[in-house]
């Protein structure tokens, strides 16, 4: 952000929790509003610099697709993987209702 | 004992690989209530793996190069079986169902692996104080930090309980601990070990590498694990140049800049700046030719990273959802299951690099914050290109100040992040590093000179390593 942007706010840091699906607690809120801000200042230097006509680098490597044969191979074994699901039936991993479902 | 010595031993038959693992073994029984260097001894396979070994040489075979050597592998390599935890509460009761393939290969070579090693959560951080299960301590003082992400590597490598470890490093996570705690860690190019089987934090700067007790075992660790696997789209396809058969050609026909801006800048204590500078010196007595070099961009390296490791992170940890693996939380729906999973299962530092990351990526801050770190990502890119058209290394500092006290950092953030100010470029540019233990300050403290050469520049990277170490023998 450039000079004089509004710091971080608490509603913002509620925003950004729900975005990341984090449910936090009131404490949480408050440390990370300070915090969080705190870091975002000093990251502001990189927002200062006249760098619009720099390209980004997402990644140090040139990014190609990779493409393998198409060979068949042996797979993970189904009975350990979901051996360490918090919660299994028939084979599938379980989890409560979507929301908006009926019973 | 380097690892190099009990391999040989174990493979001429002088030694047996199940006695080299009980000595080692005992060693962690008597220190490791101390240190704290494990989330997990695997006594139990290391015995089995032992065994192996011996069986192999009693057969007239090959055990491989690392025959009989203890490994303590950071925990967020996946064993398969073997509880990989990350140091979080959010992966309890996780088994890995595959080997990474670092694992597979040093199984492959004869090393017998000790234990999963303590780390910050999700390797998150720079004291190994971010775990789930407590801190590791420093052998030198147990009352000061090992550094991290990979604390527990660098003390079960410092404290002699196995003398390779590995750990990965994605701002400084292997050498900056390595530094700490007075032992040599190594960031290879990126792309070029594997990571397959490596839990992801940051995918764009994530890389594994070896710790060792000296240059030539770090060199023969890493030789041992490297190489192209169809496994990892991100891993390198050409040739690597070998390490351990130059190692010891000597630097007189090489040119060396101390980097300035890493070496100079606020924060450095004067007693770092001190053994850079001896280092600087021996090597220009070594017969290379040392001088100093401006590497502007690298002081906004810090800044890029904060945005850049945490964006790609809040990325990679969206898929601990209490769905498929690891802790769960009750919930009316999925979405309330989710979110309560993940506030009980992470820690603060993981929270708050979540948050970071996932506001730096939002709606109307992507091209202020994400964006632009990115740009400068590509100026520090540029500006090691121009230094390495003058040198063949760089020379810095690895950390700013020796080991620090537990505590000192915990309520200050931006202080702990400050901690890899010098080795987070390297990861920005994909380049590789080397840590190598080079005086002591205040305290006997470990102090480590970082060597960083370009991509796959490892070979003469790993010469001038070896050239610091002699200049101390």
């Amino acid at each position: 952000m450039s000079d004089g942007s509004p710091r971080l706010t608490r509603a913002d840091v509620q925003h950004v929790a729900r975005l990341a699906r984090l449910a936090l607690t009131e404490q949480e809120l408050d440390e990370f509003t300070e915090q969080l801000a705190v870091i975002l200042d000093h990251a502001n230097d990189v927002a200062a610099l006249a760098i619009d006509d720099v390209p980004p680098t997402a990644h140090p490597l040139p990014l190609l697709n990779v493409f393998r044969d198409d060979v068949p191979r042996a797979t993970l074994d189904r009975d350990e993987v979901l051996a360490s699901a918090p919660d299994v039936v028939d084979m599938k991993f379980r989890v409560p209702k979507i929301l908006g479902e009926r019973a | 004992m380097t690892a190099r010595a009990l391999a040989q031993a174990v493979r001429t038959g002088a030694r047996r690989a199940g006695d080299v693992l009980e000595e080692h073994l005992a060693r962690v029984a008597e220190l490791e209530p101390r240190l704290h260097a494990f989330n997990l001894v695997t006594e139990e396979q290391a015995r089995g793996a032992a065994a192996a070994v011996d069986a192999a040489v009693d057969a007239g075979r090959d055990p491989g190069p690392l025959a009989g050597v203890p490994v303590a592998l950071k925990d967020n390599f996946c064993t398969r079986g073997i509880p990989t935890t990350c140091s979080s509460r959010i992966l309890e009761g996780w088994r890995p169902p595959y080997d990474a393939t670092v694992v597979t290969r040093l199984r492959a070579a004869g090393a017998v692996i000790v234990g999963k090693t303590n780390l910050d959560e999700f390797a998150m951080g720079s004291s190994t104080e971010n775990s789930a299960f407590g801190p590791s301590r420093n052998p030198h003082d147990p009352a000061r930090v090992p550094g991290g992400s990979s604390g527990g590597s660098a003390v079960a490598v410092a404290a002699g309980f196995a003398p390779i470890g590995f750990g990965s490093d994605t701002g400084g996570s292997i050498r900056q601990p390595a530094a700490l705690c007075g032992v040599v860690g190594v960031k290879p190019t990126y792309g070029a070990v594997s990571r397959y089987g490596l839990v992801a934090f940051a995918s764009s700067l994530d890389q594994i590498g070896p710790l060792a007790v000296d240059v030539t075992d770090a060199a023969i660790a890493l030789e041992t694990v490297w190489g192209h696997d169809p496994l990892d789209s991100t891993s390198i396809t050409q040739p690597l140049e070998p390490v351990v058969a130059s190692l010891d050609r000597g630097v007189d026909d090489l040119r060396v800049g101390v980097v300035t801006e890493l070496t100079e800048m606020e924060g450095i204590a004067p007693e770092v700046q001190a053994s850079v500078q001896r280092a600087a010196e021996a090597l220009s007595e070594a017969g290379a030719k040392v001088d100093s070099v401006s590497v502007p961009s690298t002081i906004y390296g810090l800044s890029a990273y904060y945005l850049i490791a945490p964006a790609e992170a809040s990325s990679n940890l969206a898929r601990y959802d209490g769905v498929r693996y690891g802790l769960r939380t009750d919930g009316d729906d999925v979405a309330a299951m989710n979110a309560s999973t993940r506030d009980a299962g992470f820690g603060a530092e993981v929270k708050r690099r979540i948050m970071l990351g996932t506001y730096a990526l939002s709606a109307g801050y992507y091209d202020a914050y994400y964006g632009r770190a990115q740009r400068v990502r590509t100026l520090i890119i540029r500006d090691f290109s121009r230094a390495y058209e003058r040198f063949d290394v760089l020379l810095s500092p690895t950390a700013p100040t020796v080991a620090f006290e537990l505590g000192a950092k915990t309520a200050d953030p931006l202080a702990m992040y400050l901690s890899d100010v010098c080795t987070i470029p390297t990861n920005l540019a994909g380049h590789c590093a080397i840590s190598v233990p080079y005086g002591t300050g205040a305290h006997g403290l470990p102090i480590g000179v970082q060597v960083l050469a370009p991509a796959l520049g490892e070979a003469t990277m790993f010469r001038v390593a070896r050239a610091l170490e002699l200049s101390l023998q």
